[in-house]
């Protein structure tokens, strides 16, 4: 885009808006002609931004033939929110809050990917307390974002009480959130070098009550679905994709393992001692809706069981490094050491400094590869900071995936694939 | 149980009152007493008051999510909140059956003139509430991309919060009903002394004035 001469301020205005609206017009948002002749009439429909399936604020021009989608085009963008570029503008431990807003139902893994990213700019040794601290919110996070998933796709496809019993569960998850961290969502919990806090007390003691509970309520969960004809029929054999279009798109997470594809980058690339953890990796055979949803239901049973572990395995130690140049002394030592006083101030008005140096920090959110790339310019503010949102690379296998099925499907399908605008626009 | 009988205070009043009553059904009142009998009996304030009750308590949410708050936003509808309790559950996908529009998350620019015209779409009465610091100031980011709420549509109640508790908007929620119930100012229709706002098509708009389709109170179109 090229602002011609030097003129007054509404020129200059002018010209970006007519250049940025002739851009937008130059997307072609025209049909396929998918086999188009005399006897087949092709309609375009355009789906969203507002509209109540599809998650968010996506859009999407479908072309169809009678009932059958013939060609689909997701449009994005409607929650852009600038993320990556405002943390560009922030000292590191300031870009935290920032990230953890992009996809929201993974906050724990936004923020874990950052500052995964950001420890190994550094150098920096986690403490095993904080890596075993980080697991166990982790898979917390998974289970709350499988949950809302779960109760919204239901809710999609017609049983609406899955809804009720989903947010129950997440409701005692949030409470176990609070606990720890003092917020519901966007917890800033996990932070460079560890984490914000250790566990209070009676935090274990609640957390084991949910795991508990958890199973058994996935079992209820399972009993009316599995048996539910209406739920069997519009999910078996809906929306399959094989396994090698989906690596070929880049597809990753539950929507790939449920292809056949047994990739999980927890114990592919195990990171924060996941390789300490003994669970399954629950996969499908067909890749169809059907599949997608036993894999994510699956993964219910394999969160709890890793959490379990984590929690009898807690080791004793210090949840955050005891790296003064990083993590912020404690607040006792404050009135009695004035090394402990330089370095807090240092910390809160300028923030710590990372050698130049790129990163890029994969890990396995609940929709798939999560990766942060960090990049290092010496300063206290990072110059890039780019995220692999899983959604977006998933949102590319919808196409083939609806393609020569029907609307209804689409519906389904769009449940299935569990995309999260805020991780798409970012 | 006691049954009561108070005697009656006025029985002519009572016999005067009958007769004219059957004075009107027999259409044999005169104007000027006819007038007089109609002025006595119409209670505007109270039938406000009804209707605002009745509002109130009966608002339809649109279906309508953006970003984190979206989240607590369907939290409320869940079993520990139960916004049913107070009978605001009935949430609506088309915006011509809703009467609240809660605009729960980020609003970025491109999603702006979709929402306003969401907005204009919903029919009289409605109201907006603006959840989260996102919509109500853009909150922790600030920057290029995002808009607030109030700076391109009119917004009743704002939830504070990144995202706010369920609780803070169900708060939120009966605040409002308490406004719809006439506890409180008219917010925005009294400082633009307008009735609401309406869907125009663009050949219909004045472009030339700012306010394109905010209708004042003397007009009679739409709202």
């Amino acid at each position: 885009m090229t602002v011609t001469g030097r003129g007054t301020g509404s020129e200059t205005s002018t010209t970006l808006t007519e250049d940025y609206r002739k851009r937008e017009e130059s997307i072609t948002l025209s049909s396929q002609p998918a086999g188009v002749d005399e006897t087949h009439e092709l309609l375009t429909l355009n789906i969203g931004p507002h509209h109540p399936a599809t998650h968010g604020v996506l859009r999407l021009i479908a072309t169809l033939e009678g009932e059958v989608v013939r060609d689909i085009k997701p449009i994005i963008g409607y929650l852009h929110t600038g993320i990556e570029k405002t943390a560009e503008d922030k000292s590191y431990w300031k870009v935290i809050p920032v990230v953890e807003r992009m996809d929201y139902l993974s906050y724990y893994f936004n923020a874990m990917a950052f500052c995964g990213a950001v420890e190994t700019l550094l150098g920096l040794e986690v403490p095993p307390r904080a890596q075993y601290l980080r697991v166990i919110h982790l898979e917390l996070n998974r289970i709350m974002s499988h949950l809302v998933w779960l109760g919204t796709s239901a809710v999609d496809l017609g049983a609406i009480s899955m809804f009720w019993y989903c947010f129950r569960e997440r409701e005692t998850v949030l409470d176990l959130f609070e606990m720890s961290s003092g917020q519901r969502m966007h917890t800033r919990y996990i932070q460079v070098g560890g984490v914000f806090e250790d566990i209070p007390l009676g935090f274990a003691e609640k957390l084991r009550q949910f795991l508990k509970l958890m199973p058994t309520r996935a079992d209820q969960y399972a009993d009316l679905l599995e048996k539910n004809q209406i739920l069997l029929q519009r999910l078996r054999d809906t929306g399959i994709v094989d396994r090698d279009t989906l690596i070929k798109l880049g597809v990753t997470g539950p929507l790939l393992r449920a292809a056949g594809e047994p990739w999980d980058l927890r114990k592919a690339h195990p990171y924060s001692s996941y390789d300490h953890f003994d669970f399954k990796v629950p996969i499908g055979t067909v890749g169809d809706n059907y599949d997608r949803f036993r894999v994510r239901h699956a993964e219910f049973y394999e969160s709890v069981k890793i959490i379990e572990q984590a929690l009898d395995g807690l080791p004793e130690g210090p949840f955050i490094t005891p790296d003064r140049k990083v993590a912020l002394p404690p607040r006792h030592e404050l009135a009695t050491s004035m090394e402990a006083l330089i370095h807090h101030f240092k910390l809160v008005t300028e923030g710590f400094r990372v050698p130049p140096g790129e990163a890029y920090y994969p890990i396995e959110a609940a929709r798939g590869e999560l990766g942060c790339f960090v990049r290092a310019d010496g300063s206290a503010k990072p110059a890039r900071v780019h995220m692999r949102d899983p959604s977006f690379v998933n949102l590319q296998a919808l196409a083939p995936m609806v393609r020569d099925g029907y609307i209804a499907d689409l519906i389904a399908t769009l449940a299935m694939l569990d995309p999260v605008l805020g991780g798409i626009d970012r | 149980m006691e049954v009561k009988r108070e005697p009656l205070r006025e029985v002519s009043d009572l016999r005067i009152r009958q007769h004219q009553a059957r004075d009107l059904l027999r259409g044999d009142m005169d104007d000027e007493e006819l007038e007089r009998y109609v002025e006595e009996r119409v209670l505007t304030t109270t039938l406000d008051k009804a209707v605002g009750w009745a509002q109130g308590n009966s608002i339809y949410p649109l279906t309508f999510g953006l970003a984190c708050c979206a989240i607590e936003m369907m939290s409320i509808v869940g079993a520990r909140l139960d916004i049913a309790r107070f009978g605001f559950e009935a949430f609506r996908a088309s915006p011509r059956q809703a009467d609240l529009i809660i605009l729960s998350g980020r609003v970025s620019i491109k999603m702006a003139p979709v929402i306003r015209r969401i907005w204009d779409q919903m029919l009289e009465p409605k109201w907006a509430i603006s959840m989260g610091a996102c919509c109500s100031s853009t909150g922790v980011f600030n920057n290029y991309a995002l808009v607030p709420a109030d700076k391109f549509m009119p917004v009743e109640i704002h939830v504070p919060g990144c995202p706010p508790r369920p609780e803070a908007l169900m708060h939120g929620i009966l605040r409002l009903r308490d406004k719809i119930q006439g506890h409180g100012v008219e917010g925005w229709r009294e400082r633009y002394a307008a009735k609401g706002t309406e869907e125009l098509l663009p050949e219909q708009a004045d472009l030339a004035t700012a306010n394109v389709n905010v209708f004042k109170a003397g007009d009679t179109a739409g709202a």
